[in-house]
């Protein structure tokens, strides 16, 4: 999954915005928006693990925002060096797909940050979150801690790229009410998806929230 | 048993709540509040290494008679306030959740699935 790749991949899927979320790291986003020119929007973003061992996706309009909340994640994660030989080799590249250097921190890790802690970092700095793959049996919010916490800051919730929503809506009532998108949540190209349509007035998180929430004539529409 | 006997059969700490005459019915031990949710039964202790807000929210629906936090972990101070006005008991224990369990099993807590028989093969 090299930039050049997902750029041609999300031009042939008729995307016109995507996110690059890495767990725990946003190295790679500024390589693929770089390769994207004008052509595709790409949100910088990361896919944080919280203490509870849930998944957030944290979106932003610009890198250096993903970049500060990457440092404030970096300081949360445990010690230790990633084993290439169970979680993959964690690469930073270049817009063209050229390897520039291996990122040795354990990326896989939980951080220390309970989930309203991420959502608070991401909020200060001008970002939202949308939880990961809700419709999972692990590392989903709604799995781990059973329904959306009170008062949390939560953009809307994510289904996987084969979920159904009514089945989901069905199977997890306390999902009834939260603005969803699906996506391909994609470690490889073949897993990109289009299934999500957003009637926004720009591609900016600003205009994802309100779409979530279904306010002021944006809406989001699962396919 | 009853909750005030598991506190001091495992030297527990009591961070929230005052019902600890009330009788325990059984154990569930799981960090997946989904499961949780779906298994645990009133009545029950409830053995986790979560803290979030919402362990007490489940404790609270399911009307738990404790849940104990393993391995020193606290709950903030805004959710054991929650517990309190809640009526919700949460205990704090310095051990991990293994050792928790194993300890309110040898004390003749069961939990709801039936024992599968020991094999002395």
């Amino acid at each position: 999954m090299i930039p050049p790749l997902i750029v041609q991949r999300a031009r042939e899927l008729g995307l016109e915005v995507i996110a690059v979320t890495d767990h725990n790291a946003m190295l790679n986003a500024p390589a693929v928006q770089e390769a994207a020119g004008a052509s595709l929007t790409v949100l910088p973003g990361m896919e944080v693990m919280s203490r509870e061992e849930v998944h957030l996706v944290c979106l932003f309009d610009h890198v250096s925002q993903a970049a500060e909340l990457q440092e404030r994640v970096w300081e949360a994660l445990p010690p230790g060096e990633n084993n290439e030989e169970y979680f993959g080799a964690q690469y930073v590249v270049d817009s063209t797909g050229a390897y520039l250097r291996t990122e040795t921190r354990l990326l896989s890790a939980a951080t220390t940050l309970s989930v309203d802690d991420v959502a608070m970092i991401v909020h200060g700095l001008g970002g939202i979150v949308v939880a990961a793959h809700v419709d999972r049996p692990w590392a989903s919010l709604i799995a781990n801690l059973g329904f959306v916490p009170r008062g949390l800051a939560l953009a809307g919730l994510d289904l996987s790229r084969r979920a159904s929503l009514e089945e989901v809506e069905r199977r997890l009532p306390q999902t009834v009410g939260w603005g969803k998108v699906v996506s391909g949540d994609a470690h490889r190209l073949e897993e990109m998806t289009a299934r999500t349509m957003l009637k926004v007035q720009e591609p900016t998180v600003a205009e994802l929230a309100l779409a979530l929430k279904a306010m002021s004539g944006r809406r989001v529409q699962i396919d | 048993m009853t909750v005030d006997e598991a506190v001091d059969l495992l030297g527990l700490r009591v961070l929230a709540g005052r019902d600890l005459e009330r009788k325990v019915t059984g154990g569930y031990a799981s960090d997946m509040l989904s499961c949780v949710m779906a298994k645990a039964k009133e009545g029950n202790i409830w053995v986790t290494l979560q803290a979030h807000q919402n362990v007490v929210a489940v404790g609270s629906l399911l009307n738990l008679a404790a849940i104990v936090v393993t391995e020193g972990v606290e709950p903030d101070h805004d959710t054991l306030a929650r517990a309190d006005e809640q009526g919700v008991v949460v205990l704090s224990s310095a051990q991990d959740s293994f050792a928790v369990a194993g300890r309110l099993y040898e004390a003749g807590i069961r939990g709801s699935q039936p024992d599968v028989a020991l094999s002395t093969g």
